[in-house]
């Protein structure tokens, strides 16, 4: 039976409530995918609210002062490069008065109920702990002041906290922080209410940008360490053999010749679970060895027999077909309706239509999945690098038919998320195979090869767009269909149609001011894991979408840039409701409305940073593209040129976001510039294809990522100023990839005349 | 065998066609140099052998007889890794920084041997680095700060 996604949505919430009741909350992987079933329910919670065990600003958690005056500060999110193990406690640090050079960063194990949400994925570690994190760090600072104050028994309003010292100004006298640590942990927290938050001229740190990174120091020498870096006494070492396609199940094997390979212990099986995939391991055969090496040659010499399951028979090529088919036709579930884009369309002669494919990507993280494990008979003890660690928590504790107190995640660094390490499927084959060897720690490996062929993969799109125009070349028709497998798939393989997470990445939610829109979603089955991956559903929205308008600015003759102001319409504040967008990224519609000066702001501002319409050499093209995610407004203009036998190069990138007060501007100018990087990866080179349900990509040989000889050679970063602390931030991680695939083929159109509708771009410009 | 690590003779017994990373990971605790692709694909892995970097996950151990091995916890020990670091921090390169202990061990052998590399150079040099974060335009902007503080030091 096909289930709609209300129905859908509504289910997968059910079996949240349902599993939380239960003890084995699937809060953190479930209510991720489920949120959007509930969000129009009367009693629904935006933002940090509405995640799972929400927020927690309780300084007694997150602060702890040692008499010599360090400051100890909790990062309670993950750290895989976005620098929020430095920009938290900066804002808890800032808030406090503490000297940065003082503070040391220590990382909170899985546990909501303590920390607060702890799933560090969707761009929002700052846009929903900015406030609790300033909370804390005023706490402190006021318990800090009081405990003073008690000491010289003077009222606390003559006492000032400045630089890890309260003074009395009055007298002159001072007290460092560490002198008065402990009185000032014996006090009451302070009520919420009561908080005086440092306004904005004071900060030391926020907005400002020299700040250092907490674990800078220790990654150039080699110390920082990552998951794939935990060593326990007494461990070993695995990887597993995994079924090739997504559904195979393991038959037979043999492991004569693998018992042969010197530090080979032994073997082992883990079972495969049918789908729907949820954060289950795989199964496969485990080899367990007394290094890294040894496994992997043990597993090489394996000799296993598969049992071919339901995807064994999925081909891109064949499957691209079946998606081109459903885009061309009319139906599939109606998104979004506005006037009558079909008669319209029907009675118009001026009118363009067009089609992009983008293909299946795998996040690789450079440090692969990578979990270490330690069993007891009443415990598990893990090390691994998590987005989501109490998905992992809870996952790890329902195979092992734990309670979740009784299992334990370490957060270590992570060498690279991308979204592939919210799922934690590796975590639990490592408990699996330390419960297996008897409680023996172990250290669990994906090689490349795992991590690229046994991906939650990134979904493959095909986008379908008509446009018609009125006599005044303006748009008059807008029709989208979007085709892809569902992240919901993952989760229900009755899913089918995209989720309003999904279609809220830039089908929905456009702000164009068209007469006739028409937004479609046919169904799509998936044959693989799909998973989250970088920005999500808005890579290929933004491709299809952007691309497209350039296209319509062609065809009618005008200069891109207006045509796409004009498009956007006049500036308003667009509630995402009745665009049908019934997600927002979680956000309340009041506070976080579509505004569309925001959007054409960033659209000037670059266009005006980079020159647009200068003159280019031959062979040589700028191209436009803007798009809101994740509460924030990017624009930017790539400049591309054609060399050789029609290889890209990417000379210049230049790139605005719009996220609201900037916090680490150091960092979100970082953000934004990897984001340039692997957009352009995903432009002209990343493609996951499948043959007989197998990837035919196994390594960075035939997955090809940007490298510094092929990558953008300058980025330019302009962030938009404000100096309003007090409004919306916007998300800063992921933002700034959905744009530059579509600007860089506009580019390649105004350099060559061709028209890239396919990605990757690789050698489609060879002669 | 036998092998000169930052200066330190280690034994090990371990099979020679054992690869010199899972040797320095795994048997001898020395985690800075990174795994990311096992097919010297990525870089990760650099370590110098007798001052030449090499991707350390295909060259087995038998490779490093009566050869000195150079990782990333003693490129500080030599004038120019330790410019490289500073400018590393001074840039702040690193987004999530596994691929950095490669990037640096890389970007040490290619000042030594030129000491003024332009952008050209670099990109030739240091493109079998790959860094997923996308930090590569920070790490030739580092690189040139790295050189021009080595030649001031000369002066």
């Amino acid at each position: 039976m096909i289930k709609s996604n209300a129905e859908l949505a509504e289910q997968i919430s059910n079996i949240s409530r349902r599993n939380f009741i239960r003890g084995f909350a699937l809060t953190g992987l479930v209510l991720a995918v489920g949120m959007p079933s509930v969000l129009w329910a009367e009693d629904i919670k935006y933002g940090r609210n509405g995640m799972p065990e929400g927020w927690v600003d309780n300084p007694l958690v997150f602060v702890s002062i040692a008499e010599d005056g360090t400051v100890t500060i909790v990062a309670h999110r993950a750290e895989m490069g976005q620098g929020v193990r430095t920009s938290l406690p900066m804002v808890v640090a800032d808030e406090m008065e503490a000297d940065w050079s003082r503070v040391k960063v220590i990382q909170a194990y899985g546990d909501e109920k303590t920390f607060g949400n702890q799933n560090t994925d969707g761009s929002r570690s700052m846009r929903h702990f900015f406030m609790p994190m300033r909370n804390v760090g005023a706490s402190a600072r006021m318990m800090l002041e009081t405990a003073a104050a008690a000491v010289w028994q003077v009222p606390v309003s003559e006492v000032k906290a400045m630089f890890h010292e309260v003074h009395h100004q009055a007298t002159g006298r001072v007290l460092s922080y560490g002198e008065i640590a402990q009185a000032a942990a014996k006090l009451a927290v302070p009520e919420r209410a009561d908080l005086v938050l440092k306004t904005p001229d004071a900060f030391r740190y926020i907005g400002k940008q020299s700040n250092k990174l907490i674990d800078g120091a220790d990654i150039v020498v080699g110390k920082a360490e990552y998951g794939i870096d935990v060593r326990r006494d007494g461990m070993v070492y695995a990887v597993v053999a995994h079924p090739p396609a997504y559904g195979d199940t393991l038959l037979s094997f043999d492991d004569s010749e693998t018992l042969k390979v010197p530090g080979v212990i032994k073997t082992l099986t883990l079972e495969s679970t049918p789908a729907p995939a949820f954060f289950n391991p795989l199964g496969g055969v485990v080899v367990v060895a007394t290094n890294t090496w040894a496994a992997i040659k043990g597993r090489e010499k394996l000799k296993i027999t598969w049992k071919s399951g339901p995807n064994a028979g999925y081909v891109s090529e064949t499957f691209r077909k079946e998606m081109e088919k459903s885009a061309n036709s009319q139906g599939g579930k109606v998104l979004r309706s506005l006037g009558d884009a079909y008669k319209t369309l029907a009675t118009t002669e001026n009118k363009i239509h067009a089609e992009y494919y983008i293909p299946h990507l795998a996040q690789a993280p450079m440090e692969p999945p990578v979990a270490t494990a330690q069993y007891n008979n009443d415990s598990c003890e893990l090390w691994a690098p998590i987005q989501n660690p109490q998905a992992a928590v809870d996952t790890v504790a329902k195979w092992l038919d734990f309670k979740p107190e009784q299992v334990k995640v370490n957060v270590t660094l992570l060498g690279g998320g991308f979204g592939r390490k919210s799922k934690p499927d590796y975590m639990v084959e490592a408990a699996l195979v330390s419960k297996a060897l008897g409680g023996k720690p172990v250290k669990l490996t994906w090689t490349r090869e795992d991590d690229i062929q046994h991906s939650y993969f990134h979904t493959v799109s095909l986008e379908h767009l008509e446009a018609a125009f009125d006599d005044k070349k303006r748009a008059s028709v807008w029709l989208h269909r979007t085709v892809a497998p569902s992240i919901s798939s993952t989760f229900d393989t009755s899913a089918i149609n995209q989720m309003p997470m999904e279609a809220g990445m830039g089908v929905v939610n456009v702000p164009f001011d068209v007469p006739n829109i028409q937004l479609e979603n046919p169904a799509a089955i998936a044959h693989t894991r799909i998973g989250w991956y970088r920005s999500v559903s808005n890579i290929p929205h933004a491709f299809a979408v952007q691309s497209f308008i350039a296209e319509m600015a062609d065809h009618v003759g005008r200069d891109h840039k207006e045509f796409l102001i004009e498009l956007i319409g006049k500036d308003r504040k667009i509630d995402p409701r009745t665009l049908r967008d019934e997600w927002n990224y979680g956000e309340s519609p009041e506070e976080y409305p579509l505004d569309t000066s925001r959007m054409r702001n960033v659209i000037e501002h670059v266009t005006q940073k980079a020159n647009w319409g200068k003159k280019m050499a031959a062979k040589t093209g700028q191209g436009l593209a803007t798009h809101y995610s994740f509460t924030s407004y990017v624009a930017t203009v790539v400049e591309v040129a054609i060399v050789g036998d029609g290889q890209v190069t990417v000379p210049r990138i230049d790139i605005a976001i719009d996220c609201g007060p900037q916090v680490n501007p150091e960092r979100i100018r970082s953000q934004i510039e990897g984001a340039c990087v692997m957009g352009v990866s995903l432009a002209l080179f990343s493609e996951i294809s499948f043959t007989n349900g197998v990837a035919d990509q196994n390594n960075f040989d035939g997955y090809e990522v940007a490298r510094m000889n092929n990558g953008p050679m300058i980025i330019n970063v302009h962030i938009m100023p404000t100096t309003d602390y007090d409004a919306p931030l916007g998300g800063v991680g992921e933002p700034g990839m959905p744009p530059i695939a579509p600007a860089l083929c506009n580019a390649i159109f105004a350099a060559t005349g061709k028209r890239i509708r396919s990605l990757p771009v690789r050698y489609q410009l060879e002669s | 065998m036998k092998l000169n690590i930052n200066g330190k003779i280690h034994n090990v017994e371990l099979p020679s066609d054992t690869p010199i990373l899972w040797t320095l990971r795994d048997e001898l605790g020395m985690t800075g140099t990174k795994f990311g692709c096992g097919k010297s694909l990525c870089g990760a892995c650099t370590v110098m052998l007798d001052g030449t970097p090499i991707r350390s996950c295909i060259t087995p151990i038998s490779f490093a007889e009566n050869k000195t091995i150079t990782t990333i916890e003693a490129i500080s020990e030599q004038k120019v890794g330790q410019a490289v670091q500073k400018a590393w921090l001074d840039i702040a390169v690193p987004q999530c920084g596994y691929c950095q202990s490669g990037q640096i061990v890389s970007a040490t052998a290619l000042l030594r041997d030129n000491p003024k590399p332009s952008d050209e150079d670099i990109d030739n040099f240091m493109s079998g680095n790959i860094c997923r974060c996308g930090t590569y335009t920070r790490i030739r902007e580092a690189i040139k700060v790295a050189a021009n503080n080595l030649e001031t030091a000369h002066d």
